[in-house]
C-alpha cells in the first residue's frame, strides 16, 4: 500500500526468496556453521598423527574441503545471504522494515561477527600453507575460533527467525530483548546446531569420495571419521528436533485458537516430523556403513546423505514458513504486507482509499474488473500470481470447476476465507471492494491477465482523499 | 503534473536517534566503498594488464599479483556492505525500498551478477597456469568478470539517486529510466575514477616494494617502473575528476545544495589538490618513491569523508521536506486507524449489549427536542420514520441543513458538526425506534 508492489507472475514473489533463501541456508548450515568445525577437526586429526606420510595426507584432505567450501560460501554463500535480505525488501517490505526497526542492535551485533568470520576464514584459508610447523597447532586454535563467529551469526539470526513464528511478549512490550528471547528461539538453536553439524558430514563425505584416491588408506579413514562425526551429532539432532517439532504447535495455538488451523498444523508438524526422522535415520544408517566398513561404500550412496540433508532442511524451512501464516509477524502483520491495527480503517473506507499508489481510487458501476484488478495487485499478490506458482486461477477452478463463476458466491468466500482457510487472512479491503475483486476474479475465467510488477510497469500517484473534521472522507474524482 | 508520493512509514521507533545513527552511516559507508573501489579497480586492472601483456610479458606477471589481491577485497567489500545497508534501511525505509521495487529486475539481479563475477575471478585465479595455452579463453574470462562487475555500480547509483527523488516516482519503470534520473552517469564515472585512483595508489604501496619485485620475478619491470606506471594513472584520472565533480554539481536539482553543503564539497575539492601536486612531484623524480604516499592517502582520506559528508548532507536538505510530509501522514494514518479500531469497537460492543450505534448519539444531540410519540420542541420520531420510511438518508440530509417545514414549530439548527456517518446511525435508530414498541 505504502511501496510500489514489485511482482514476478510466473516464479511468485515467495518463490524468489524460497530459492534464494534455501540455497544459503544449506550452503551456511554445511560449509560454514558445520563445515567449518569439521575441518578443523580432520586438520587437527593430522597434526595429531604419528606417522609423517599420513599426516600429510590428512592435510591434504582438510585443505581442499576448505578449498572447496570457501570457493562457495565466499561467493553463492555470501551473495545469497545478502540476497535475502534485498529479495525481502523488494517482496514484502513491511516484514524486512518492521524487523529492522525491532531487531537493528541484533543485525548490527550480527554485522561485526560477519566481519570477525570473513576475517578469519581469509585468514584461516590463506595461511594455511604458512602456519606450518610449530605453528600448525595455533592454525587449528584459528580453525576453532572461525567455527565459533560461524557459529555465533547462526545463533543471532535464529532469534530473528523464531521471532517470526511467535513474538512472545514483544506484542506488549516491544523491546529488542523480548523479541530476542522468544519462546522458540532456544529449541530451534538447539535444532539447527547439530543439523549444521551433520549436514557438513554429508558434504564431507561426497568431497573425501572425490577428493581422495579411490580405495586409498586416507579415504577409509576419512570416511570412517566423518561416519562417527555425524554419528555423535546425530543424537542431539534428534533431541532438538523433538523439542522444536513440540514448541511449534503449543506456540502457534496460542496465537490462533482456531480449532481448524490446530489441526492443520497437527498434519504439518506430523507430516514434517516423519519426513525428518526418516531422512534422519537414512542418514544415520549410511553414516554408520561409513563407520563400519568404508572400503565398501559405493560413491552413489555417498551422494545421499547430502541430498537428503538438503531435503530435510528444505522441508523444515518450508514448515517453518508454512506455520507463520496468516502472519508475516504473529499478531501484528499478516503476511499481504497489512498490519493488523489497521484493519478496521482498511475494512471501513478500503485499501483503494488509502494506497498510496493505485490506479483506481473509487469503485464505479463501470469499472469494476479495473478496481478488482488493483485490489488483488494490492492485497493477494504478495502470495498469489494469475498464472504461476499458487496462481489465483487455478485456485478458484479447483473450488468451483469449470461452471461460470459466480460473483455473489466468490465475494461472500472471500468474506470469511480465513475461517475455512486459517492459513489466510482476513480480507482487508471493505464491502465494494470486496466485490469488485470476486468480479475480477471472475472476469479471469475467460480473460489472460498477467501482473508485470512496478519494476516494469511503474506506480501511478492519484491525489488522496480528504478527511473532514467529522471524519468523513472525501474522495476527488 | 502528478502528486508527489507521500508514503506512509512504519510505524516502529527507530532503534536510536539520528545524530547516532548519520556518522555510522558516513563511517560505515566509506569503509565499505574503499575495499568496493578496489575490488572493481583491481578487476579493471587485472583484465587490462593481462591485455597489454602481449607487448610486455612482465604485465602478465603483475596482472597475476592483483588477481591475487581480490581474493580478500572482494569479501570485505561484500561483508563491510552489510553496516551501511542496514543503516539506509532505517534512516531512509521508504525511499530505499521504493526505489529498490521500482529498479525491481534490476536491484535482485545484483545476487547472480555479483556472486557470478565472484566466481569467475576465482575461475580466472585458478586457471592461471591451466589456461597458459589458451590466453584468449583466460582473458576472456576475466573480461566477463570485470562486465558483470561494472554493472554493479549503476544499480547502486540509480537506487540511490531516485530513492532521493521521489517527484520521479511515478514516472520511473525499471532501471533504464532511472539511470537517465539526473546525475546518475557522471556519478558512475566518479565512481569508476575513484575506483582507478585507489587501486592506483594502493598499487604504487604494494606492488611498489623493493621487496616485492624482488620476489614476484619480472624481466625488465623495476619498483620505480611500477610504482611510476601507478602514479601516472592515478595523477591523470585525479585531474578528470576536476571535470567529472563539478558536472555532478551542476546535473544534481537545485533544491538539495545550501551552503553548508557546497562549502563541505569545496573544501574536500582544495584538500585534494595537496595529495595530486604530491603525486605530480614524485613523477617528477625518477625513482618516483613511496615516501609521500602516506600523506598522500591521509589527505585522500579527508576529500573522501567531505564527499562522503557532502552527499549525505546534500541527500538529508534534499528529503528534508518530503521526511516530514511523510512523519505527518504517518501520524495522521496512526491516528486515524486507532479511531477506526475504536469506533468499530464501540460498534460491536453496543450491538452485543443490545443498543445501537446511533442512541448515544441521539440521546447526545436530539433528545432534548424529540421524543418517540409525543411532540416536544421538534416533531415525534414516529412522524419523522412516516415521512422518511425506507431512506434514512433523507434524514442525515435533513438534519445536516435543515430548513422550515412546519407552522408554529421553531426552526431545527443544523447538525452538519456531528458527520454524515454519526447522523446516519441516529437515522437507523430513528427508524428502528419508531416502528418497535
Amino acid at each position: 500500500m505504502d511501496f510500489p508492489v514489485f511482482h514476478l507472475d510466473w516464479l511468485n514473489n515467495r518463490g524468489l526468496i524460497a530459492i534464494i533463501a534455501i540455497l544459503h541456508v544449506v550452503i551456511n548450515h554445511a560449509m560454514a556453521v558445520g563445515g567449518i568445525p569439521l575441518i578443523a577437526y580432520l586438520e587437527r586429526r593430522g597434526v595429531r598423527a604419528t606417522d609423517g606420510t599420513q599426516a600429510q595426507q590428512w592435510d591434504r584432505l582438510a585443505f581442499r574441503m576448505l578449498a572447496i567450501f570457501f570457493f562457495v560460501t565466499t561467493t553463492v554463500g555470501a551473495l545469497t545471504g545478502v540476497g535475502i535480505w534485498l529479495s525481502a525488501g523488494l517482496v514484502n517490505p513491511y516484514a524486512i522494515g518492521s524487523l529492522i526497526r525491532v531487531f537493528f542492535w541484533a543485525w548490527f551485533t550480527e554485522w561485526i561477527v560477519f566481519v570477525t568470520e570473513v576475517v578469519l576464514i581469509l585468514a584461516y584459508y590463506l595461511s594455511w600453507k604458512k602456519w606450518v610447523g610449530t605453528k600448525k597447532v595455533s592454525h587449528v586454535k584459528l580453525g576453532f575460533g572461525l567455527a565459533l563467529a560461524s557459529w555465533l551469526t547462526m545463533a543471532i539470526i535464529v532469534a530473528i527467525l523464531s521471532f517470526m513464528m511467535d513474538p512472545g511478549s514483544w506484542g506488549t512490550d516491544r523491546t529488542l530483548l523480548s523479541g530476542f528471547l522468544n519462546p522458540l528461539y532456544l529449541p530451534q538453536l538447539a535444532f539447527r546446531t547439530p543439523v549444521a553439524m551433520v549436514m557438513a558430514g554429508a558434504f564431507g563425505l561426497v568431497v573425501t569420495a572425490f577428493v581422495t584416491p579411490r580405495r586409498s588408506e586416507i579415504q577409509a579413514a576419512a570416511l570412517r571419521a566423518i561416519g562417527g562425526w555425524m554419528l555423535a551429532w546425530m543424537p542431539l539432532c534428534l533431541v532438538g528436533g523433538y523439542w522444536y517439532a513440540t514448541r511449534v504447535p503449543v506456540a502457534m495455538k496460542a496465537q490462533l485458537p482456531v480449532a481448524l488451523l490446530t489441526q492443520q498444523l497437527a498434519q504439518w508438524s506430523h507430516g514434517a516430523i516423519t519426513v525428518l526422522v526418516g531422512a534422519v535415520v537414512a542418514i544415520g544408517l549410511i553414516a554408520l556403513w561409513a563407520r563400519l566398513a568404508p572400503r565398501t561404500l559405493p560413491r552413489v550412496v555417498l551422494l545421499v546423505p547430502a541430498l537428503l540433508a538438503i531435503l530435510l532442511l528444505g522441508t523444515f524451512e518450508r514448515v517453518r514458513e508454512f506455520t507463520r501464516k496468516p502472519y508475516a509477524i504473529p499478531g501484528y502483520l499478516y503476511s499481504n504486507g497489512f498490519r493488523k491495527a489497521d484493519y478496521p480503517i482498511l475494512q471501513r473506507d478500503g485499501v483503494l482509499a488509502h494506497a498510496t499508489y493505485t490506479r483506481v481510487r473509487q469503485i464505479t458501476s463501470d469499472n469494476e474488473v479495473e478496481a478488482g484488478r488493483e485490489v488483488f495487485n494490492l492485497t493477494c499478490t504478495r502470495c498469489h500470481t494469475v498464472d504461476g506458482i499458487n496462481g489465483i486461477r487455478a485456485v478458484v477452478a479447483n473450488m468451483y470447476g469449470n461452471q461460470p463463476w459466480s460473483v455473489s458466491a466468490l465475494d461472500a468466500y472471500i468474506g470469511m476465507m480465513h475461517n475455512a482457510r486459517p492459513y489466510m487472512p482476513p480480507f482487508p479491503g471493505n464491502g465494494p471492494e470486496r466485490k469488485a475483486l470476486a468480479t475480477y476474479l471472475v472476469y479471469l475465467q475467460n480473460h489472460a491477465d498477467t501482473f508485470n510488477g512496478a519494476q516494469r510497469d511503474g506506480v501511478m500517484v492519484l491525489p488522496r482523499p480528504r478527511r473532514l473534521a467529522d471524519g468523513t472522507l472525501i474522495i476527488a474524482q | 503534473m502528478l502528486p508527489v508520493p507521500v508514503p506512509r512509514d512504519i510505524p516502529l521507533p527507530l532503534p536510536a536517534d539520528g545524530f547516532y545513527l548519520e556518522p555510522l552511516l558516513i563511517v560505515a559507508f566509506i569503509a565499505h566503498i574503499l575495499f568496493v573501489n578496489l575490488t572493481v579497480g583491481g578487476a579493471v586492472y587485472v583484465f587490462l594488464l593481462q591485455l597489454w601483456s602481449r607487448r610486455r610479458p612482465d604485465y602478465a606477471v603483475l596482472a597475476r599479483a592483483v588477481a591475487q589481491t581480490l581474493t580478500v577485497n572482494k569479501s570485505m567489500a561484500v561483508v563491510l556492505g552489510v553496516a551501511p545497508l542496514l543503516l539506509i534501511n532505517v534512516l531512509y525505509t521508504v525511499h530505499f525500498y521504493t526505489a529498490n521495487a521500482l529498479t525491481g529486475m534490476a536491484w535482485i539481479a545484483l545476487v547472480p551478477v555479483i556472486a557470478g563475477a565472484f566466481v569467475l575471478l576465482y575461475v580466472h585465479k585458478y586457471t592461471w597456469v591451466r589456461l597458459a595455452h589458451r590466453p584468449r579463453l583466460h582473458l576472456a574470462i576475466a573480461g566477463v568478470a570485470v562486465a558483470l562487475l561494472l554493472f554493479v555500480p549503476l544499480v547502486f547509483l540509480a537506487n540511490v539517486s531516485l530513492m532521493m527523488m521521489p517527484e520521479r516516482w511515478s514516472s520511473v519503470a525499471g532501471l533504464w529510466d532511472a539511470v537517465w534520473l539526473p546525475a546518475v552517469l557522471p556519478r558512475y564515472f566518479h565512481f569508476m575514477s575513484a575506483s582507478l585512483i585507489l587501486t592506483s595508489l594502493f598499487g604504487v604501496g604494494y606492488f611498489g616494494r623493493e621487496k616485492f619485485v624482488q620476489q614476484a620475478g619480472f624481466e625488465t619491470l623495476t619498483a620505480p617502473n611500477i610504482r611510476r606506471f601507478f602514479y601516472r594513472i592515478a595523477f591523470g584520472t585525479s585531474l578528470g575528476q576536476y571535470v567529472i565533480g563539478p558536472t555532478i554539481l551542476l546535473t544534481l536539482p537545485a533544491d538539495g545544495l545550501n551552503t553548508a553543503v557546497l562549502a563541505t564539497v569545496l573544501i574536500g575539492a582544495v584538500i585534494s589538490l595537496a595529495p595530486i601536486s604530491m603525486m605530480w612531484l614524485e613523477l617528477k623524480e625518477p625513482l618516483a618513491h613511496r615516501t609521500r604516499l602516506l600523506e598522500i592517502s591521509v589527505l585522500l582520506t579527508a576529500t573522501v569523508l567531505c564527499m562522503a559528508m557532502g552527499r549525505h548532507a546534500y541527500r538529508k536538505i534534499r528529503l528534508a521536506p518530503h521526511q516530514r510530509a511523510i512523519a505527518n501522514a504517518t501520524e495522521q494514518w496512526n491516528s486515524d486507524s486507532s479511531q477506526a479500531a475504536f469506533n468499530a469497537r464501540l460498534r460491536s460492543e453496543l450491538e452485543a449489549s443490545g443498543r445501537s450505534v446511533g442512541q448515544p448519539i441521539f440521546e447526545a444531540n436530539c433528545m432534548a427536542c424529540h421524543a418517540r410519540d409525543e411532540r416536544l420542541i421538534g416533531p415525534p420520531l414516529t412522524e419523522i420514520a412516516n415521512i422518511y420510511a425506507g431512506n434514512p438518508d433523507g434524514i442525515v440530509t435533513w438534519a445536516m441543513a435543515p430548513g422550515k417545514k412546519r407552522e408554529g414549530f421553531p426552526q431545527m439548527p443544523p447538525f452538519e458538526v456531528l458527520g454524515k456517518e454519526k447522523l446516519r446511525h441516529v437515522a437507523d435508530y430513528i427508524l428502528q425506534t419508531a416502528a418497535h414498541k
